[in-house]
């Protein structure tokens, strides 16, 4: 019973949309109608999935690859010294040119495919997994490390056993936003280049003028993303029993 | 058991120097203090000079990913060491600390007491002759503490402890030997005892001239 709330406000929501277009009388290329998006949704569902396939695809590899980069950068920037001083400007400088722009040259780059798109969305997420994974390595409680020292422990198996297991929460948080992010990155590849995918049938939506499609394919993403985010919630919780 | 030549500093300031004092062998020796005396540090020196110890603080540093009896066997996790007979220790010394049918669950959903039962179980575990204990039971309600002093001093017989505390009631009813550890650079000043063993009864009168003079030593710089 805990979605009620949800579902109420979403009703609500639609509700208001639907009087507001009324009201003001917009015509449907300018907003359509939340029933004329569910029309819209059951007439196009077969051309929808078809071309969410492919999206989901490119959203599945780049997390998962994302997300191993991620994790090995973070390993790879708190075990060596060297690493942080060398490395962390080059991460901070790759965050801080916009995706959007550099996912043009990733087309050029890697061609028009699903490739280009999978690097959208891991330069994407990546940065989230390791900022989050990198913080909880760094931050293993001094006592746990003094006590894994008394007991002569093997180097390896602190980093393993003590701090990755004591970052595994930071890390968890990590992988949430990018289970957000991740469809993000591969629509927003799709948008500047693409044959196929949700990203190019909502552009190709947007140049008929059939704004009810594109309504209906954001929908199709959002439900998309929101099962993402909650099947990876619900791993997390079952992978760490022991977070409350 | 000697302890030599124990010093501490940091910032260019000197917490002690050169400290060196006898643990008797099997014995409790209750070290007090006050707060910021060098009593943490001074453990932590020893356990760099010593490699035959074990170390049981305050917290129960208790890994909150592992199940008990993972948390029990961390540091045979920690050196690679594996077998079933170490898993059949570890269950009887869970038994031995009543915490045999709490052996799967995690640390979050014990009492304070329990963990710190856990904590010394893992302690017993390492199977070190010397015990160092920085306050292992200072978080602990009175009435659980004096169940849980009872509980190590029985299971902790034929180990040789350090056993820092705030509590001089504790010391006394541990201690074979008190150590007052106060002044700056600190220097360590031996207790006379009670001619009775540990256990001591503390609702026994003639402890408390003995528990005057502690609060004397603690405190006679302040005053």
């Amino acid at each position: 019973m805990k979605y009620w709330r949800i579902l109420t406000t979403t009703f609500i929501l639609l509700l208001v949309w639907q009087f507001l277009v009324y009201i003001f009388n917009f015509p449907k290329y300018i907003l359509p109608t939340p029933w004329l998006v569910f029309q819209s949704l059951f007439q196009n569902i077969g051309l929808i999935l078809h071309q969410a396939l492919p999206t989901v695809t490119e959203t599945i590899l780049g997390l998962f690859f994302g997300i191993l980069i991620g994790i090995i950068a973070a390993l790879f920037l708190s075990s060596f010294q060297f690493a942080k001083r060398w490395f962390l400007p080059l991460v901070i400088i790759s965050q801080s040119i916009p995706t959007f722009a550099l996912a043009p040259l990733f087309v050029i780059w890697f061609g028009y495919g699903m490739f280009s798109k999978i690097i959208t969305a891991i330069i994407m997420l990546f940065f989230p997994v390791t900022s989050t994974f990198y913080d909880g390595l760094n931050n293993t409680p001094k006592d746990y490390l003094h006590l894994a020292k008394v007991m002569h422990a093997k180097p390896m198996n602190v980093l393993i056993k003590i701090k990755f297991a004591a970052a595994l929460p930071q890390l968890a948080s990590g992988l949430r936003m990018a289970a957000v992010i991740a469809p993000i990155g591969a629509v927003v590849g799709e948008w500047v280049g693409a044959s196929k995918g949700l990203g190019f049938l909502m552009l190709n939506a947007n140049a008929r003028m059939q704004i009810d499609l594109m309504f209906a394919v954001l929908l199709v993403i959002i439900v998309f993303a929101l099962l993402l985010y909650y099947s990876i919630d619900f791993m997390l919780k079952r992978l760490m029993p022991w977070q409350e | 058991m000697r302890i030599s030549n124990a010093s501490f500093e940091t910032d260019n300031i000197v917490y002690f120097e050169n400290l060196s004092f006898d643990l008797p062998i099997n014995r409790w020796t209750c070290l007090l203090g006050t707060s910021g005396v060098g009593k943490t540090s001074l453990l932590k020196v020893i356990t760099e000079q010593q490699q035959n110890v074990s170390y049981m603080a305050q917290q129960d540093l208790l890994m909150p990913w592992l199940k008990v009896i993972d948390n029990v066997l961390l540091g045979y996790k920690l050196r690679g060491e594996k077998s079933k007979a170490l898993i059949a220790k570890a269950e009887n010394l869970l038994e031995n600390v009543g915490l045999y049918s709490k052996r799967f669950a995690y640390p979050h959903q014990l009492s304070g007491g329990m963990r710190q039962r856990v904590a010394l179980a893992r302690t017993l575990m390492e199977q070190k002759p010397v015990v160092l204990m920085d306050e292992p039971f200072s978080a602990l309600d009175a009435l659980t503490r004096l169940s849980m002093q009872s509980l190590a001093f029985e299971l902790l017989k034929d180990k040789t402890i350090l056993l820092v505390t705030h509590d001089p009631w504790e010391a006394l009813r541990l201690g074979s030997q008190i150590l007052v550890m106060a002044g700056f650079p600190a220097q360590l000043t031996a207790v006379t005892l009670p001619d009775d063993e540990p256990l001591r009864d503390v609702t026994d009168p003639e402890l408390l001239s003995h528990y005057q003079h502690i609060l004397k030593l603690l405190v006679g710089d302040v005053i």
